[in-house]
């Protein structure tokens, strides 16, 4: 009884989405087209299609947002239908009833599912309707600042401040006083006016240590609904998602079945008929609280993709050509564990600021059974400041939990990321913290085990041995070839020392080395013998090999006096010498970085949207100095001391390159 | 004879003490080693041997009969840098402030002029005070004789000079008239008159590290080439710049062993040139990703940042490479990167190590400061350098190849071996704009006019093509394939012959 599903989808989004959506239609022998911006000429996803329609400007108010501009390059195509993917016009209904009236099908639910459940407030009175449990808020349109410190304070701080029309962390703040309510309003309804364009907030109750858990679902337009297990989401940064996985290792089945029927309720009320994710936050003991529902294709979708083996783009293709599930409730088996790290063009050591230009490298672990690379860039590809900076979703699949996020880690390990920041060491940090491990987690993980922001990693000792080792063998192996130049003066061959000092922050480690076929083994300290192997050869960016018998992957590059080994998020800067150069090396003094206290410098590149102060003006510490926007945030430099503005460099309107200095300090 | 035995380990042990255990500690507390730590450092480890360590100065002025250390504030000799021989001298600071004596400079000389005999290269470590002013105009004679030696050994055999410590006055020209100078900051610098003469002749108050420090030399004057943190690196960079230089101008550089395979693709390259003419893209990239290793030496990094020079190597190869950086002054030659690149040119050249060629240049840099300083002669050194080299010469142009500065960087008019063009390649006498508006010049005031004029003139020559015509450029390549297409052309190039006509010599704009 199959339907005949469409010959031709527009993928009206672009990057990773729209390259994985076209991934599923190729599978399905299904003709795709995608759309790109002046900043996406010759992206991959365009590349990918088989079609390619030009939309218009960078930014995506004039291109990627510009419904017409989708409904004509479908009418000039020919597509049948439109996959959205998530974000831009994915939740907009007036989007899926233009295209209704155009007689295109839309990937996706019934606008009025869309309508119903796209904006917050509404969506919660239809949740307590439906019998599904909300947290305490105020659901009603805030007036103005003087209403908002009102309403929180009715409701009892902490509280969220969260655009209506909003999705992530964007237009989001919480609030624990009221003036930072009256702070907090003001910038949420801008954020929320500028990257929704609608401007209205809601305030609700700040639940603590909470999880975020979220139910995925599927519908058609038989009147079926059935879910697919949860997500979770807990670790967040600045309510940005960053690593998410299925199952949770938080639910219990009666707990998981709970959710997944009030998602099913819920979904029913408004005919849902597309996939869709339910939203909770689950307190520390499993109360479970409604916060959202995204009627559209999740982010994080491919971990439920990975442990179910169902394709969420296919289905919703089928469901949207009007077939029937095929999928019964009790057909959907938990198989497994899967995780996904999303990995972001931000500088995790300056406290996560994007970051923008060219993905000068860009290599990671090879998909495979357990690993999955959704990606919509490739090196050489240019991360533009007009969209959301993700490079990739990197996701695995393991038999269970530690197996998925070893897997993981290893990737990461096998990650290169060059010409821009990137988070990298960050996401491998957070899989190794013991923490995670456990599974004891909560969206203020990050807040909490970095209370002062990510500052780099510190190995375990036995991780470190193992980097130390490796930088051994890459010193004697460099040494070994270099002595194997030409025009020598026929002097004894060179037999590499047994006893070595590496250097690592300035603390020294004795090595004593023995040859060993295919490696070396390395005792530091006097502790046990490491024996590392691999086939590594100087000038290779990746050491493969094995220490003790475990494999170890590590990028390595020479320095001015050493070599750097980057592994498990630790970037180590080793220098291998003789006892005697150590010895000497001792003797170099200490020199201390240039003080820069004296400079506001650009965290990032961006545009100057305001300069607060003007020369000669005195200021306190925490005070607010200028407003760079990058990626769409604006974010505020404030003074991390009192002193007197003596000069500005910067005004309103230019474009800032990073470091390059704002203000100087007398 | 076991008497003679035992004299000679005191005196061996006496000369290894140099200035004494007190002025070792003061030069250790400044954070510098001794010249003797230096050359330990420098040299493959039990690879030094020293001579001279018994030359003493004969002055007698000044109370200097009764003071006498056993080699004379300098320790010279030869080693090996990972087996290839070079001959090294090093200034003792703690022997009478490193100053140069008749003896001193006699010592200098003597391994200088071996070096030349036997074709090894000349490093100097300098350290010291300046002339020993006690022996007057016999100090003076000694720095001569040592300048004399450099200019002989200009060419014949690599000299280079690490500054790590004072040089000052008439020390300066030695190592100025070498082939590169390293620094060491915060512990070295160079001036011809130190801060206390600037004083008082001009009134005007500097410290020594902005008069003459690493970083003043390595930025402002271009005096220095590299700059590094301690003698530690300094030491090692030294070593790795030494295994790209050939020892002497009879034989090839070194080759070293690669895993990298020549035909590596980088399909990442196709999209290094954006497409906007206007944006600026980083040719360190194209640098990195096309060399052995992405391992590249770069000479200057910090002066005249618009042209990038260093070694590196291409299928285990030693090359020079040159490149217009389209990050910093959009890539144009000015006075400063002429000369920068003119004197990298003529080193290659020397020592025939291939020069490697990326263009992206919209021109010569315009204005009164560019003509009043003599861009025209400067400009001349690198054109002239370029067309007097006989080296292979192996030229990629990436985009833009505008006006005069095309046939200066390594154009097929002045022997260029191999001239590639990348797709997105640009020749022409100027940008399309320009052009337009002097071709044109009747239409400015038509803006629709201008712009297909312009589109016109870009259609006609923003591309390969009309250089391609008249064999300006011998193949249009694609970016991926650069490291290949460069790798083949320079083994093609191995055995090349080409000889200048015979002269005394040239007559470069200096």
């Amino acid at each position: 009884m199959a339907t005949k599903l469409f010959d031709k989808i527009l993928i009206a989004n672009r990057g990773e989405i729209a390259c994985r959506v076209i991934k599923t239609c190729r599978k399905l022998g299904i003709k795709t087209v995608a759309v790109y911006s002046d900043a996406d000429d010759g992206a991959l996803h365009m590349r990918m299609a088989d079609e390619a329609i030009h939309i218009g400007a960078p930014a995506a108010a004039e291109s990627y947002l510009v419904i017409e501009k989708i409904v004509a390059a479908c009418k000039k195509t020919g597509a049948q239908a439109v996959h959205p993917g998530y974000g831009f016009l994915s939740e907009n209904r007036k989007f899926a009833a233009a295209l209704k009236e155009a007689g295109i099908a839309f990937i996706g639910p019934n606008p009025e599912a869309i309508f119903a459940m796209g904006d917050k407030i509404e969506s919660k009175k239809l949740a307590q309707k439906a019998g599904v449990s909300t947290v305490p808020g105020y659901l009603g349109a805030i007036g103005g600042t003087d209403e908002a410190v009102k309403i929180a304070t009715e409701i009892g701080f902490p509280v969220m401040i969260k655009a209506s029309a909003g999705g992530g962390g964007k237009g989001m703040r919480i609030a624990y006083s009221a003036e930072e309510v009256a702070q907090g309003f003001s910038s949420a309804t801008n954020e929320a006016k500028n990257s929704f364009g609608d401007d209205r907030v809601f305030i609700e109750k700040y639940i603590e240590q909470p999880r975020h858990i979220e139910i995925q679902v599927l519908g058609d337009k038989h009147g079926n609904v059935i879910y697919l297990g949860e997500r979770e989401c807990s670790i967040q940064r600045r309510h940005q998602k960053v690593v998410e996985e299925a199952p949770s290792p938080f639910l219990d089945e009666k707990t998981r079945k709970a959710m997944g029927e009030q998602a099913v309720a819920l979904s029913k009320t408004v005919n849902y008929d597309s996939a869709g994710t339910v939203e909770f936050i689950v307190g520390p003991d499993r109360s479970f609280y409604f916060l959202e529902m995204n009627t559209r294709l999740q982010v994080e979708h491919p971990v439920t993709e990975l442990i179910t083996g169902i394709d969420l783009v296919e289905q919703m293709i089928r469901v949207a050509a009007g077939e029937k599930l095929a999928i019964k409730q009790d057909d959907v088996k938990l198989n497994g564990w899967a995780l996904e790290v999303r990995i972001y063009a931000e500088d995790p050591l300056r406290g996560f600021l994007p970051s923008t230009g060219r993905l000068a490298r860009w290599r990671t672990a090879p998909e495979s059974d357990v690993i999955r690379n959704d990606t919509g860039v490739v090196e050489g590809s240019e991360i533009s400041m007009f969209y959301d900076p993700m490079i990739s979703k990197l996701c695995s699949y393991g038999k269970d939990r530690m197996e998925a996020i070893e897997t993981l880690s290893a990737a990461l390990d096998e990650t290169w990321i060059a010409g821009i920041g990137h988070n990298v060491n960050f996401l491998s940090a957070v899989l190794d913290h013991p923490r995670f491990r456990e599974g004891r987690l909560s969206t203020n993980f990050i807040a909490e085990e970095w209370p002062n922001g990510y500052g780099g990693t510190v190995l375990p000792d036995d991780r470190q041995n193992s980097a130390l080792a490796v930088a051994t063998l890459i010193h004697i192996r460099n040494e070994l070839r270099a002595r194997h130049l030409g025009g020598k003066l026929g002097l004894p061959e060179w037999v590499p020392d047994d006893a070595w000092i590496a250097t690592l922050n300035k603390t020294e480690y004795k090595i004593a080395v023995t040859d060993a076929e295919g490696g070396l083994d390395a005792r530091i300290s006097k502790g046990k013998a490491l024996k590392v192997r691999s086939a590594w050869k100087p000038g290779e960016p990746f050491f493969r090999g094995t220490v003790n018998g475990a494999p170890v992957v590590a990028r390595v590059s020479a320095r001015l006096d050493g070599v750097r080994v980057v592994h498990g998020g630790a970037e180590l800067d080793i220098a291998v010498r003789t006892p005697r150069a150590a010895e000497l090396a001792r003797l170099m003094p200490e020199k201390l970085p240039p003080d820069m206290s004296k400079y506001l410098l650009c965290p990032m590149p961006g545009l100057v949207v305001s300069i607060a102060v003007a020369e000669g003006e005195p200021v306190k510490a925490g005070q607010a100095l200028a407003v760079v926007e990058a990626m769409k945030m604006e974010n505020v430099l404030r003074a991390e001391r009192d002193g007197t503005v003596k000069k500005v460099n910067a005004k309103k309107g230019d474009s800032l390159a990073v470091d390059q200095v704002i203000l100087e300090f007398a | 004879m076991q008497d003679i035995i035992r004299q000679l380990e005191e005196k061996r042990a006496q000369a290894r003490q140099g200035g004494g255990a007190k002025r070792i500690e003061a030069q250790h507390a400044k954070g510098k080693l001794t010249a003797r730590e230096r050359i330990e450092l420098l040299l493959d480890p039990g690879s030094f041997e020293e001579w001279d360590m018994f030359v003493e100065h004969d002055c007698t002025d000044f109370g200097m009969d009764s003071q006498k250390v056993a080699g004379d504030g300098v320790v010279t000799g030869y080693g090996t840098i990972n087996g290839r021989a070079t001959f090294v001298f090093s200034q003792d600071f703690t022997v009478f402030g490193g100053s140069l004596s008749a003896a001193h400079a006699g010592k200098i000389c003597k391994i200088m002029d071996s070096a030349m005999k036997v074709g090894l290269p000349v490093i100097g470590l300098n350290d010291s005070g300046g002339a020993r002013i006690q022996e007057g105009v016999d100090s003076l004679a000694g720095y001569a004789e040592v300048f004399q030696r450099n200019a002989l050994a200009s060419g014949v055999v690599p000299q280079i000079s690490v500054i790590m410590g004072p040089c000052a006055g008439g020390a300066v020209y030695s190592p100025a008239m070498t082939d590169f100078i390293f620094m060491v900051k915060d512990s070295s610098y160079m001036f011809v008159t130190g801060p206390d003469v600037v004083k008082t002749v001009t009134q005007e108050v500097v410290t020594q590290e902005q008069l003459g420090g690493a970083v003043t030399h390595t930025t402002k004057s271009s005096v220095a080439d590299n700059a590094y943190e301690n003698d530690v690196e300094a030491l090692a960079q030294t070593r790795r710049m030494f295994d790209f230089l050939p020892l002497n101008n009879r034989e090839k550089a070194p080759v070293r062993e690669t895993w990298d395979p020549i035909n590596r693709q980088e399909a990442s390259l196709d999209t290094l040139v954006p497409p906007n003419p206007n944006k600026p893209y980083d040719m360190k990239e194209l640098i990195e990703k096309v060399v052995d290793e992405g391992d590249f030496f770069e000479v200057q990094p910090n002066y005249a940042k618009n042209i990038i020079i260093g070694f590196a190597r291409i299928g285990g190869q030693t090359v020079g490479i040159v490149a217009n950086q389209p990050m910093v002054l959009a890539g144009c030659l000015d006075i400063d990167s002429s000369r920068k690149g003119a004197r990298f040119v003529r080193f290659c050249d020397c020592y025939d190590i291939p020069i490697v060629t990326f263009v992206d240049v919209p021109g010569f840099l315009p204005g009164t400061a560019q003509e009043y300083g003599g861009i025209i002669k400067h400009g001349a050194k690198l054109l002239f350098a370029y067309a007097e080299a006989t080296t292979p010469k192996v030229t990629v142009i990436t985009r833009k190849a505008y006006g005069g500065a095309y046939d200066v960087m390594a154009s097929k008019h002045l022997r260029g071996d191999v001239n590639y063009a990348w797709p997105s390649a640009e020749i022409a006498v100027m940008g399309p704009k320009g052009a337009v508006e002097i071709i044109f010049r009747g239409e400015i005031g038509d803006a629709d006019k201008i712009a297909a004029r312009t589109e016109e003139y870009r259609q006609k020559f923003a591309n390969p093509f009309v250089a391609g015509h008249r064999g300006f450029i011998d193949d249009v390549i694609m970016p991926h394939n650069t490291r290949y297409r460069i790798a083949r052309s320079l083994a093609m190039l191995r055995e090349k012959k080409l000889e200048n006509p015979w002269k005394k010599h040239d007559n470069i704009p200096l």
